[in-house]
């Protein structure tokens, strides 16, 4: 079944959204959260980009069944091994993140970030 | 001073650069470990031990500089994979240069750290701080050593990760370090991404990784026409340079840089400032030249980051000027220095990329030397505000005059090597007719005298508001490193001729090819 | 002096003007050390001063001997490649030479006098850096490429901040910033670029007969305008040539002790500017080009405007340095003049009123001090009478004055002689006139003093202030000396203009 561009639509809507979530929001965990969906739509995009397309128009077969009788043209397995990666990257941020915020929750008392910069305000900074 | 390693090491020097750190990282936990077995000295066996890391890389990414620069490009194949199929490290005139110029304030930086660090971050935490501060290093020396272009996106994360990470253990201190923190992970995760996803899209193009294989393919795809109006190019070029542009710090998407090189811990300003956008510069240089090097016509996206860069030098060193925070003074300016290495290579001829080429070493130098003055103050006065350096001169004379030397090398004085950089970068602005960015270039030399005697008249003429307090001159440990960076920048401004040929070789391999 | 200088064994040495350098660096260093004993200090002092008179005494005899010029080159170190820091002996370089060394020794005479006279502080740091500043003179005067004289013409600069700034009042770090933020400013962003462009467009900096210019000029690499551009930006990018309206700085550095506005004013700063001016305009620009080529005519205009607007402010200021300030800047663009009717025999004016010029105001500038020290005197309104008290100071101070004015038998006189000439010689009306109404007014504004002095009566003083004689013997010796030197130049000129002859015989007819 040939689903045109319609992958690729989706991980731009997923990436647009996270972004929006990272500019938008003012809840510090909220906005690690939204990273970590823009990043997965990055992930989409790759994934998407590995799948192969004989000329005829048959989709080549996942590039992880070990039957020995699936021979035919598989997909491209490096964008998913790529990910792999990507994902161990973002989920690492994520816990960067998270213990940064946890850090502030403990020094502010709030993870909102208008209370944040009023406290910083008052307290001198510029 | 030739160090000759046996054969054996000589082989696999390229990845020992990275591995060193990154191993050395890893056993820093345990020494951590042993050292709280020890009453507590955990900080200090790590301390020493990354020292003994650092030094080691630093012989080797030395030994390696020696090597390119007799024998030629050298790859390194992991795992003996052919390059096409797996990671290459590819080690040419350019990039062993900036390796050296990391390694060498990666150990300087560590030889300077003890103090600042056993005054600025809990005690319980230091062989964390050292851990991650090696795999740091590890992550910026390998950006700058590979040959892969997902690997140096996982390379770029690792760096950026620790850094964040680094950044954020100044929140000890100052609470506002963590908030700066976040909001440079943020940034920079975006910015990464946004690098992926120009990865992706070359991927998709060419179907390999390997850069030099990249611009293989993309040469024999513009030979057999496909390249006409290719959308996918643009697009790639387009994400690659707006997250390299943010790693970078390049105006105005620096917004990250003054609020986290201020609050972190001394030592990570004095080691992030000289090298983390550097290396930015270093893997735009990568991008641009050597992949889409004569495949993709980039004149006008260069025009618009020479626009960025101009904007870049004027604003930031206007917005230096008004700082009450010495950190905040310094961090401003170096987003202007940045802005000048920007310029340098988007003038895209053989002055203009030696001028970058030249600034990265150079601004090392001098912003590794000045932050570590600011830190060997923070650690006897306790704060980095203007008011806490009134009349410092007088107290700390050695390290004061080392700011001052400093100071003088980002305004330009000649005989210091700011001026080698502004001379080379006037020069090419001159030989392309642009004459409106020579007058840029040298009204960023005019700001940044504004900015620095501001500094200089108060820390040497003010009166202090204590007069009778016992402020004692900074220690060893950081006194050495500091002059030995300000030295440099001396030294290499008096005489430039190494790092001139040195930087006119790896002009030569990014915009020909070749010598 | 300057004979017997020369005449002392050398031990076969071939001296190189690198020693010049060295030798006050050197005495720099000594003076630090002997900082805490008032007496070897100043001693260090006058024998590095003496040194250096030797050391140029020297190179005087060699250039004599072998007057094809340039000789003597010597290469330090190559900076950025293809631009070494490298040095020649060359006639103008000689004169500047010799007038700052030979003034040195007298200026650090003065200086004794006048800084114990006044209770002075931080003295130490006023002889080291005096020694800084008059190694950065030798830099500029012995440099064979513009790069080298650019890299001293820096050093200078901040090497003179701290004499500037020496009181430490808010007014002399004001006053500090205006003559940094001028000087730096022109040099980084008029000269530099003029420098490079230089570079860029004729692949040399080393100063030449005639200019560097030609080839690209005739090539048509170089467009004229540009050409002509190039010239605008060397000649505003002298700030230390105090050319209108880049001469705010010179007022506002009379705030420091007079032995460094002597300093300034006759050895060290303004005759870098105006050396600078001359030795580019020949050796860089070549003043046949700008000739052939029409350009720089503006410069002759702007420079006499200079003096005759200088001259006019002159009139109207009371304090006494900046009525001398303003002098300076009028008789330094004579100088710029000289330079800019571009023919050599005006350029050998300019030449030989540099040495003229520093002889002259540093007799002036000594006097004024000398009148501070021993009654405490700033204004000219305040000096009724005193060259009854001050007999010494008073005639040395008209000596100068008539130096100033162009009369015999000082040598103002000759240079303004062969400056008429020049102006005569381009066949510039403007240039003429503008020498007539100089002359006029600057003996409107000094003989006034001279006659206040002998011929007024004291006014009442109800300060009660104690009687005061003269100043202190040192001032007084340093006095006499220069202001003789004045009149021996009228007699004996043969030492500047047999350089400035020189100079002029170099350039392309």
């Amino acid at each position: 079944m040939d689903i045109g561009l319609f992958n690729y639509w989706l991980a731009i809507v997923i990436i647009m959204i996270g972004f929006y979530g990272v500019i938008a929001r003012r809840n510090l965990l909220k906005q690690a959260i939204a990273l970590g969906l823009f990043q997965t739509g990055v992930f989409l995009f790759y994934v998407t980009m590995g799948v192969y397309r004989s000329p005829d128009g048959v989709p080549g077969i996942a590039p992880v069944w070990t039957d020995a009788a699936k021979t035919g043209p598989f997909d491209n397995p490096l964008p998913h091994v790529l990910m792999l990666t990507a994902i161990v990257v973002s989920v690492s941020t994520l816990a960067v993140a998270v213990a940064i915020i946890v850090n502030i929750q403990r020094k502010y008392g709030t993870i909102e970030e208008d209370e944040i910069l009023e406290a910083d305000r008052l307290s001198g900074d510029r | 001073m030739h160090v000759e390693l046996p054969e054996a090491i000589r082989a696999h020097l390229p990845v020992l650069v990275v591995i060193l750190p990154l191993f050395g990282g890893l056993l820093s936990l345990f020494l951590g470990l042993l050292g709280s077995i020890m009453r507590g000295s955990g900080g200090l066996l790590a301390w020493l031990w990354s020292c003994l890391i650092t030094g080691l890389t630093l012989i080797c990414s030395a030994s390696l500089l020696f090597d390119v620069h007799a024998g030629g490009p050298e790859v390194y194949r992991i795992g003996s994979w052919p390059e096409e199929y797996g990671i290459g490290y590819n080690v040419d005139a350019l990039n062993a240069f900036v390796i050296f110029v990391v390694a060498m304030i990666g150990f300087l930086a560590t030889v300077y750290a003890k103090d600042s660090v056993a005054s600025e971050i809990s005690k319980d935490r230091h062989h964390l701080f050292y851990a991650v501060w090696l795999l740091a290093i590890c992550g910026l020396i390998g950006i700058t050593v590979t040959g892969d272009t997902f690997n140096i996106y996982v390379l770029l994360e690792i760096s950026s990760l620790t850094v964040y990470t680094l950044v954020a253990l100044g929140g000890d201190r100052d609470r506002r370090a963590l908030t700066a923190s976040l909001k440079y992970l943020i940034l920079g995760s975006i910015g990464a991404t946004f690098i992926l996803l120009g990865i992706g899209y070359l991927l998709m193009l060419t179907g390999t990784l390997n850069m030099a294989d990249m611009h293989a393919q993309l040469v024999r795809m513009r030979e057999a026409g496909e390249l006409e109006n290719n959308r996918t190019l643009f697009v790639s070029f387009a994400f690659l340079m707006v997250g390299l542009s943010l790693k970078m710090a390049l105006f105005p998407l620096h917004l990250w840089l003054p609020r986290a090189y201020t609050y972190a811990p001394s030592a990570v300003s004095a080691l992030v400032a000289a090298t983390a956008t550097k290396v930015g510069v270093y893997m735009t240089f990568r991008f641009v030249f050597t992949i889409y090097g004569g495949v993709y016509d980039s004149t006008l996206d260069l025009y618009l980051l020479a626009l960025c860069a101009c904007a870049g030098i004027v604003l930031s060193s206007l917005s230096a000027i008004r700082q009450t925070n010495v950190k905040k003074v310094l961090a401003y300016s170096s987003v202007g220095q940045i802005a000048y290495m920007v310029l340098g290579f988007s003038l895209a001829n053989d002055a203009g990329v030696t001028a970058s080429v030249i600034h990265i070493f150079n601004h090392a130098l001098i912003k590794g030397g000045m932050f570590m003055a600011v830190g060997a103050v923070v650690l006897r006065v306790g704060g980095n505000r203007i008011e806490d350096f009134k009349g410092i001169g007088r107290k700390m004379p050695l390290t004061m005059a080392a700011f001052t030397v400093g100071g003088c090398g980002l305004i330009g004085v000649p005989m210091t090597a700011g001026f080698i950089s502004k001379w080379y970068l006037v020069e090419a602005a001159m030989q392309r007719g642009y004459w409106f960015v020579a007058f840029i270039v040298l009204l960023g030399g005019l700001l940044a005298l504004i900015y620095v005697w501001r500094l200089i008249e108060i820390i040497w003429f003010a009166q202090p508001d204590e007069p009778n307090k016992q402020i004692a001159e900074a220690p060893l440990t950081m006194l050495i490193p500091m002059w030995i960076l300000i030295g440099a920048s001396v030294v290499f401004g008096v005489d430039a001729t190494w790092t001139a040929e040195s930087a006119h070789a790896a002009a030569q391999l990014l915009l020909h090819g070749g010598p | 002096m300057l004979a017997l200088a020369g005449s002392l064994p050398t031990w076969e040495l071939a001296l190189s003007p690198v020693l010049a350098i060295a030798v006050p660096l050197i005495g720099a260093f000594l003076i630090a050390l002997a900082g805490k004993w008032p007496n070897l200090r100043e001693a260090t002092t006058i024998v590095t001063a003496l040194a250096l008179l030797w050391v140029v005494g020297n190179l005087h005899n060699f250039l004599e001997a072998n007057p094809s010029t340039p000789g003597g080159a010597e290469t330090l170190v190559e900076v950025v490649p293809g631009v070494p820091l490298a040095f020649h002996i060359e006639p103008l370089g000689m004169i500047y030479a010799v007038i700052a060394s030979s003034l040195w020794v007298l200026n650090s005479i003065y200086s004794i006098g006048y800084m114990r006279g006044n209770n002075e502080k931080h003295q130490t740091r006023f002889y080291v850096c005096f020694a800084l500043s008059l190694a950065s003179v030798m830099g500029i005067a012995f440099s064979a490429n513009m790069f080298t004289l650019f890299v001293f013409y820096e050093a200078l600069s901040l090497a003179t901040f701290p004499l500037v700034t020496h009181k430490g009042t808010p007014e002399a770090l004001r006053s500090g910033r205006v003559y940094l933020g001028i000087l730096m400013g022109t040099s980084v962003c008029l000269m530099l670029p003029a420098m490079i462009a230089t570079w860029v467009y004729t692949g040399t900096l080393d100063f030449t007969a005639g200019g560097v210019f030609t080839q690209p000029l005739a090539d048509g690499n170089l467009s004229p305008a540009l050409f002509g551009l190039i010239f605008a930006m060397y000649m505003y990018g002298v700030g230390k040539a105090a050319l209108m309206p880049a001469h705010r700085w010179l007022p506002a550095a009379m705030v420091a002790p007079t032995p460094v506005s002597a300093l300034l004013h006759a050895v060290a700063v303004v005759k870098a500017g105006v050396f600078s001016v001359v030795k580019i305009s020949v050796y860089i620009i070549g003043v046949d080009q700008l000739r052939l080529y029409q350009q720089g005519g503006w410069l002759i205009y702007v420079a006499g405007g200079s003096i005759v607007i200088a001259s006019f402010i002159a009139l109207f200021q009371d304090n006494l340095k900046r009525r001398l300030a303003y002098s300076t800047i009028s008789q330094l663009s004579y100088i710029t003049l000289g330079a800019a009717l571009l023919f050599p025999i005006s350029v050998r004016a300019a030449a030989l009123h540099i040495a003229a010029h520093a002889f002259g105001k540093i007799t002036l500038f000594f006097a004024a001090g000398s009148i501070y020290t021993a009654a405490h005197k700033t204004k000219v309104s305040e000096l009724d009478g005193i060259g009854r008290k001050m007999p010494w100071t008073m005639a040395a101070f008209t000596i100068g004055t008539i130096s100033m004015i162009g009369l015999p038998p000082t040598a103002g006189f000759i240079s303004k002689w062969y400056l008429m000439h020049g102006a005569w010689t381009a066949e510039s009306k403007f240039a003429i006139a503008v020498l007539f109404t100089s002359t006029l007014l600057n003996a409107a504004y000094f003989l006034p003093i001279v006659y206040r002095a002998f011929f007024r009566k004291p006014a009442h003083d109800d300060h009660g202030h104690h009687d005061h004689g003269e100043a202190p013997l040192p001032i007084v010796i340093a006095l006499t000396c220069t202001a003789a030197a004045t009149v021996v130049m009228f007699f004996h000129p043969d030492l500047f203009a047999g350089y400035a002859q020189m100079l002029a015989a170099a350039m392309p007819q």
